[in-house]
Order: structure tokens, then C-alpha cells, then sequence
């Protein structure tokens, strides 16, 4: 039997593994790339962008209700539910074939298929395929992602307790819902079903919703969601949850009085897909789920890599993507990489107002040890914002007193995940305050208030 | 209107100095060309003129103060019938780098202003002749923690410096000493005592230029005896002739006879500068002169065309002014070779380190007596042991073999270089 010889073979098409895949071809490397559904992962398919339009469509059912402040009227508005979906889909099935393309044109094959890591050869892998054939690599990269965790004894049964994946198709909109985890994913649920008129209880665990967002960014957000009417529960644990025909019963711990609702979206967390790989027996570590690398992808075993949501948090598209880079450009003798340092991959949350942050939260700063200085801008002082009838939210940034160092920005409020690039800039840059304070932000935008920010951390602000 | 005094750049590569001591006082009348202060570089003392004629206004920088970036501005006067009292301490203009540390005075309506450009005023480290890649949050950790960012090798993008390298460069100790230190000095007694001081200006140039020597060019060494009765004899006879004030020392001879080698092994008189290699076209020869807390390298230019006469007055004075810290910088800046001698000490050899970007220096011992083996027999000769460290790049070992060859002949036939 002939084997088929690859330099790297990817296991998983997301954004971790076809990017990698693409620039292992650009490198002149010979790669393959075996995916088991559909290119492009979870991201692509059932999470970033499809929930990327759904949300659009109900920011555009939002903006109806300010229409007339702005002298428009507008008629009845209904909501055609199905279509809102089938849209969202058609831009994940678009986007799908799009890295089908971008593959081809990289003369990187794709096999569809589920893969296992074979027996070690002289300098090379075995991978064994689902569909009875075996080819060989000298690095193997796994890129299989990772799935909705579970709680125990809750079992999602896909029509009243549901996962993200059924939450981004719905059939029907519930009249109540609870969704328990506030993380990103709880978050943008929370915001697209309560605009879209469902009654929403978020439940989280921890002492504020968005737990890994600065404080404040927290607070602001929970205020505006209780605002738009949802019920925030924080510190509560689920006891148990009772699934009926067309009803969910959830007992709290403590003296929480028990939620009922229509359905229940599960959204606390994920947990790295490292089943059937053919790991046992080699010296790959596992740790709580998650595959154990260094900061440029490699296992505990030699020619096998781990790269992206697999690896652990952030569980983030553009983390796996650049972990996919680095691990490559490792395989290929790059020099002068650096792992991705702490505080580095930026974090958006695209609920209404949106979220978006890098670097170190205040709390995590001066825990740190770092001498701070920080500035704090409001929208409500950003003529675009105004203009644009959206200036709710601010601008926050931490700074290091010593060294003017860009410790952390975060943001709340209207196009923010647009704007975190530019402070993810001046962070790989290393830019200093002064750096900061000596761009021009052109005028009128909301990148302005990130000026104004750094200006006031140094108690220079204009407009405030 | 008043005059801002700024703190010069008294040589290329002067980034920063130290005010070693102001010369006028507040309320003192000052005339263009009198001289207001010395101020301590990198490499010597130097005096610091004024180039307007007025009144001291303000010293915003006291005497003692360190590294003050070049450009800051270290004093104000008031022009002739401007009443001293209204010139305010905040300098005339408000350029980011050219604002003091917070002067006491400073007016309350810009309070933040100079709170901030203290800041910015520390990050403009070593900006040497050569473009140093750095982030700005590099420069402005390596400023704070006084590290010289033109030793480090940056691992960011096309070489670029980042914070990781200042990070991993050792940093330089601290200038305080602490109280246990402190108390280990006043009981003598105490095991492991030990005391810190601040690095000067020179101490920390030397280090960094030495380390780049050694890390970037790759040394090698080659060592030869010279019997040296015939140039000592030659010596005396020369001194009985000299005319009044001329006493030719073994060191100008030496110095001599490297300038007659390098002309006569030119491929020796090199640097090497990356993309070429720089021949010079004189034996421009810089002697180490140890001063107080480091060593200075005076040059003693196209030294080839100089009588013994000449060139021994010219050491002389070089020697004597670099000893006072009264050099100027083009006399020493510069240079092609250079030359160590550490035979007042009794050294009987010693390898040194090149000067860059030179590309040769030699080590010179003592001159003792040995037993030689002369056609046979054994006998007592004076010979010095000298080490030529050569840097490969640039000179290969043959040619650093050739130049000791001839300038052992010299030294040896002394007659062959007093034409």
C-alpha cells in the first residue's frame, strides 16, 4: 500500500487549522488539511459569524424603535423569524466556501474525513482516516476545537435546553427564556433574544455578568441590560433543572426563588474536543480538557502540535488562527517568534452596547503589582456617538505610572469591537502614552473617545 | 525676552551629561563667551560657554545633577533691562523634550505638562550615531533602568528592539545604597559586605562599547618577543640630543614603530563596517590613557609624519590633558589602532580588547631582562612581549602575523624607523 506523505498534516478545518494549513503552503510546505463536517469550524459555521448576522438582525429591529427621533416613521413591523435564520445561514454557508477556495487556491488538499494519530515512524506520524486509508506526516497539528460544556445531571435535550448550536436556529421564539453562563456567548444570546421581545433571565455564577471583563465594563452592561428589561441573576448556582413539553423548571441554590421559562440555553463554557485522537500511549498531556503546549503549539511529544480552542481559553477564532501561524512558522525554523504574550489576543463581545477589551483589567493590574494610572472617557462626550444616537458607553485605559506602558483598554458601547484594534496595535507596538497622545484621531469618530481616554489617564483630557 | 541655557551636546555621541558645577549665580550678569559651567560627559569635563549676554535668572538643573538629556533646559537668563523677577522658571518654549524636571516654581495653570514631559525628556536614550531600532516602551524601560540599548540585539521584526530584550539585558545596579549596605560599611568586619556606586558616564561607556567589541568582533590574538637593548641604547643616545623639554619615553617609540608597520602593512589599517571595509589611509593611533574611574584613548593623528620630537611632546600633552579631563572631543574620537601599555606595571603580556570599530590594538608588557638563545648560546637580552588582538572580520591571520613581523623589525633595527 502506497502511503500518502505529507510535511504537516491539520486535523480540523476552523479557523486554527485551514489558516494553518494555508500558511504552511505559503512557506512551501507540503499540508493537508482533514476536516470531519465543514470548513471553516465552529467559528465560521456555528458560532462567530452566523451569530454575527442574527444579531445584526435584531440591532436592525432595535434601530426601528428609534426611528422616529430621528424623523422616520415606520409601519408595523413583523418579525419573519425563518428568514432571519435562513439568512444567517446562507452567510456561514457563503463564507464556508469561501475557505473551500482559499484552500484550493493554496494547493492545499482537504480531506473530509475524522482523523486518529497512527503508530511513530522513522521522523514521522501515522494518521490513520475514518474512511479506511492512512497517510503520514512529519507534524501532525491537532485543530479539532472543542464543545459546549455540559452541567451535570442537565442534559440539553436540544428543545427546551438547548446549546449555542440550537440557539442560532430557532424555529419559534420562546416567550421566556434563561440562559445561564454571562460569558460572550450568554451575553449575545441574552441581547438577541430580548431584542427580539423574549423575556430573558440571565443566571450566573460569579459576582457579575461578563466575569472577565474589567468591573466596570460589568456593571455598565448589566445596568443596560436590566435597562432593556432582562433579569440578572448573579451568585446563583443551578441546583436542578426540569425539563417539561414546552417548559423548563430551574431550583437555585440559597433562598433564590425557582425560574421557570419556555427554554434554557446553556452557555457556560466550553471543553476541547481531545476524545478519539489516538493520544493514550503517546506523551501528549492532557489537562481539564484541554491539551497542554508550549507557546508555539508543541505537545509533550515530538512531531505532534495543538493549536487553538483544543489548547484551552481564550477559546477565540483569532487566537486559534495565530496559533496556527506560530506553530507553522515554528515547524518551518522561523526565527524570532515570540509565543502570544499575556493580554495579547483581544476580546469582543458583540451584545447591545457592545463589549471589547485587551490587556489587563484594572483589578488584575494593581494585583500585578503595577503602578497605574487610568482614563476614562464617555461616548456621551463623542460628537459621532451623539450624532449617531448611540452614546451610551466609555472608553477605559490602564496604563503603567513607570514605564507608560499600555497595560489595558476596555470599551463599552457603539462599534467598540471595531475600534480594540487600535489599541491591539499600539500594544504590539509597544507604544507608550506618548505615542498615544501624539496620533491625531481624525474628527468626528468614535475613535476619539479612545484619545480622549489616554489623554485623561495623564489628566490631559479636552473634552471632559 | 529671556534666553533658555540648554544642556550642549558636547560630542556625537553625548546624549545625556552631568551639571558638575555652575559657575554664575541667580542675579549674576553674564557676558556671551564666559564660561558658566562644567558640565561632565560621557568622556571628560568640559566647559560650558555662554553664547547671550544677560542675567541668571533661574538654574532650573542643580550642580550634581545626572544624565540630563541633551537639549533640557538647564538655565534662564533674563536679557540686559529685563527685570530678573518676571522671568518665569518654565522655559520660553514648551517643545516636549527640551522641558526640565518639575521646577519647583512651576506655575499652577500647566501642572501636568511638566509632570508629563519629565517622562518623555527619558526617553530619548542613546540615540548614538547609529539608528537604534527600539519600541518606544524599550526606550523608555531601558531609560528607566539605565540600560544602553545599543549592546542589546533585538528579537522583534527586522531586528527592532523590543521591551523582552531590555527585560532579559541584566540590568544596571542600583545607585542606592541600602541601609544594610550601609551598615556593613561602618563594621568593616562584616563578611560578604560590600558597597554600591553609580556607574559614571564613562564607566558605562566603556561597558558598552567594550561588550559590543567582544561580542561582535571575533578576536584573535598573536603574540611576539622583541629585543629591545639596540632601541633603549638608541633611546639614550637620542634623549643626550634632545633639545630642552624632549625626553623620547619607550612609549613613543613604540608608537612610533606602530605607525611605520601600519604603513608598511597597510591591510592592517583597517575597520571593518559591514557591507566594506573602511582602509585608512594614516596610522592615526590611539593610546589608552587609564584615567581617574576608567581610560580615555586620545589620538595621536597620522602619526607616521611625525619627528620623535614631535610625537613625544604630542603624548606628553595629550597624556597629561586626559589625566585633567580636559580634552577635546575630536581629540578623542576617532582613530584607526590603537595601543595599551601596561608595562609601568610590571605586565610581562596581556591580550586587549580592540577599541571599535577599530580593527587591531596592540598590548604591550614590560621590558625585562630574559634569558635568549642567541646562535646557540644562551644570553641575557632586554625583551618586551607584545600581543596584537585582531579582529578577524576584517584582518586575517597572516596579515596580523606580517604586521608584527615589521614592527619587530622596527623595534628591533631601530635605525630602520628614524628616517
Amino acid at each position: 500500500m502506497t502511503k500518502t506523505h505529507y510535511d504537516i498534516a491539520v486535523i480540523g478545518g476552523g479557523p486554527g487549522g485551514y489558516v494553518a494549513g494555508i500558511r504552511a503552503a505559503q512557506l512551501g510546505l507540503n499540508a493537508v488539511v482533514i476536516e470531519r463536517e465543514h470548513l471553516g469550524g465552529i467559528c465560521l459555521n456555528w458560532g462567530c459569524i452566523p451569530t454575527k448576522a442574527l444579531l445584526r438582525a435584531a440591532e436592525l429591529r432595535h434601530s426601528i424603535d428609534e426611528m422616529q427621533a430621528f424623523g422616520i416613521s415606520v409601519g408595523d413591523v413583523t418579525i419573519d423569524l425563518p428568514t432571519m435564520v435562513k439568512r444567517s445561514r446562507k452567510v456561514a454557508a457563503r463564507l464556508s466556501a469561501g475557505v473551500t477556495h482559499l484552500l484550493k487556491k493554496n494547493k492545499v488538499p482537504v480531506i473530509e474525513a475524522t482523523a486518529t494519530i497512527g503508530k511513530p515512524l522513522k521522523n514521522r506520524r501515522e494518521v490513520n482516516l475514518s474512511d479506511g486509508t492512512v497517510i503520514s506526516a512529519s507534524h501532525v497539528i491537532i485543530a479539532t476545537g472543542a464543545r459546549a460544556r455540559s452541567l451535570p445531571r442537565i442534559e440539553q435535550d436540544g428543545k427546551s435546553i438547548l446549546t449555542y448550536r440550537e440557539a442560532m436556529v430557532p424555529q419559534d421564539m420562546p416567550k421566556s427564556l434563561i440562559i445561564v453562563g454571562s460569558g460572550a456567548i450568554g451575553a449575545e444570546f441574552a441581547s438577541f433574544y430580548n431584542d427580539l421581545g423574549v423575556e430573558v433571565t440571565l443566571v450566573e455564577a460569579l459576582d457579575r455578568i461578563l466575569p472577565v471583563e474589567d468591573s466596570d465594563i460589568s456593571a455598565f452592561v448589566a445596568k443596560a441590560f436590566e435597562k432593556r428589561g432582562m433579569n440578572i441573576l448573579t451568585n446563583v448556582k443551578l441546583q436542578s433543572v426540569t425539563a417539561g413539553s414546552d417548559s423548563v423548571l430551574a431550583k437555585l441554590d440559597g433562598d433564590h426563588p425557582d425560574l421557570q421559562a419556555e427554554r434554557m440555553i446553556l452557555a457556560v463554557g466550553i471543553i476541547g474536543n481531545v476524545e478519539n485522537l489516538g493520544l493514550d500511549g503517546t506523551a501528549v498531556k492532557i489537562d481539564r480538557g484541554h491539551i497542554v503546549t508550549d507557546g508555539f503549539g508543541a505537545t509533550a511529544e515530538p512531531g505532534i502540535y495543538a493549536i487553538g480552542d483544543v489548547t484551552g481559553p481564550p477559546w477565540l477564532a483569532h487566537k486559534a488562527s495565530h496559533e496556527g501561524i506560530l506553530c507553522v512558522e515554528k515547524i518551518a525554523g522561523g526565527k524570532d517568534l515570540h509565543a502570544i504574550a499575556d493580554g495579547a489576543v483581544p476580546g469582543c463581545t458583540y451584545c447591545r452596547p457592545q463589549v471589547a477589551s485587551i490587556g489587563l483589567t484594572e483589578a488584575a493590574a494593581t494585583k500585578a503589582g503595577h503602578s497605574i494610572k487610568t482614563g476614562n472617557f464617555p461616548f456621551a462626550g463623542n460628537g459621532k456617538a451623539i450624532a449617531l444616537g448611540d452614546d451610551a458607553g466609555f472608553v477605559k485605559t490602564i496604563f503603567d505610572a513607570t514605564t507608560g506602558e499600555l497595560l489595558g483598554a476596555h470599551m463599552v458601547g457603539p462599534e467598540v469591537t471595531e475600534l480594540i484594534q487600535g489599541f491591539a496595535i499600539a500594544r504590539s507596538l509597544e507604544a507608550t502614552e506618548a505615542e498615544l497622545m501624539a496620533t491625531i484621531f481624525p474628527h468626528p469618530t468614535l475613535s476619539e473617545a479612545m484619545h480622549e481616554s489616554v489623554l485623561d489617564a495623564y489628566d490631559r483630557a479636552i473634552h471632559f | 525676552m529671556s534666553v533658555n541655557v540648554t544642556m550642549p551636546a558636547l560630542s556625537p555621541t553625548m546624549t545625556e551629561g552631568t551639571v558638575a558645577k555652575w559657575l554664575i549665580a541667580v542675579g549674576e550678569t553674564v557676558h556671551s563667551g564666559d564660561v558658566i559651567a562644567e558640565i561632565e560627559t560621557d568622556k571628560a569635563t568640559m566647559e560650558v560657554e555662554s553664547i547671550e549676554d544677560g542675567v541668571v535668572a533661574h538654574i532650573l538643573v542643580e550642580a550634581g545633577s545626572e544624565n540630563v538629556a541633551v537639549g533640557t533646559v538647564i538655565a534662564i537668563l533674563a536679557e540686559a533691562g529685563e527685570a530678573v523677577d518676571t522671568i518665569s522658571a518654565t522655559p520660553v518654549t514648551a517643545a516636549a523634550d527640551e522641558a526640565p524636571e518639575a521646577p519647583t516654581e512651576t506655575p499652577a495653570e500647566m501642572p501636568a505638562l511638566v509632570k508629563e514631559t519629565t517622562a518623555v525628556a527619558q526617553t530619548s536614550v542613546a540615540e548614538t550615531s547609529k539608528r537604534i531600532f527600539a519600541t518606544p516602551l524599550a526606550r523608555r524601560i531601558a531609560a528607566n533602568k539605565g540600560i544602553a540599548l545599543d549592546g542589546l540585539t533585538g528579537s522583534g521584526p527586522h531586528g527592532r528592539i523590543l521591551r523582552r530584550d531590555v527585560e532579559a539585558a541584566p540590568a544596571a545596579p542600583a545607585v542606592q545604597i541600602t541601609p544594610a549596605s550601609a551598615n556593613a560599611m561602618a563594621s568593616s568586619a562584616a563578611t560578604g559586605a560590600s558597597e554600591l556606586v553609580a556607574n559614571s558616564q564613562m564607566r558605562q561607556v566603556i561597558a558598552s562599547r567594550l561588550q559590543q567589541s567582544k561580542q561582535q568582533a571575533p578576536h584573535f590574538y598573536v603574540t611576539v618577543d622583541c629585543q629591545i637593548d639596540t632601541l633603549l641604547a638608541a633611546r639614550r643616545a637620542l634623549n643626550e640630543k634632545a633639545p630642552d623639554g624632549v625626553k623620547i619615553s619607550l612609549n613613543d617609540l613604540v608608537i612610533r614603530a606602530a605607525a611605520m608597520a601600519l604603513m608598511a602593512v597597510p591591510d592592517a589599517n583597517v575597520a571593518y563596517e559591514d557591507t566594506h571595509t573602511r582602509r585608512f589611509q594614516h596610522a592615526d593611533i590611539c593610546m589608552a590613557v587609564a584615567i581617574d574611574g576608567g581610560l580615555v584613548t586620545p589620538v595621536i593623528w597620522a602619526a607616521e609624519t611625525m619627528g620623535l620630537a614631535a610625537l613625544s611632546q604630542t603624548t606628553a600633552d595629550l597624556a597629561s590633558r586626559a589625566r585633567q579631563g580636559q580634552l577635546r572631543v575630536a581629540e578623542y574620537t576617532g582613530g584607526s589602532f590603537s595601543i595599551s601599555n601596561l608595562g609601568m606595571f610590571g605586565v610581562r603580556e596581556f591580550a586587549a580588547v580592540i577599541n571599535p570599530p577599530q580593527g587591531a590594538i596592540l598590548a604591550v608588557g614590560a621590558g625585562e631582562q630574559r634569558p635568549v638563545v642567541v646562535d646557540g648560546a644562551l644570553t641575557v637580552a632586554t625583551v618586551v612581549t607584545v600581543t596584537l588582538s585582531a579582529d578577524h572580520r576584517a584582518i586575517d591571520g597572516a596579515v596580523a602575523a606580517q604586521w608584527l613581523q615589521s614592527f619587530k623589525g622596527f623595534v628591533e633595527n631601530p635605525v630602520t624607523m628614524l628616517l
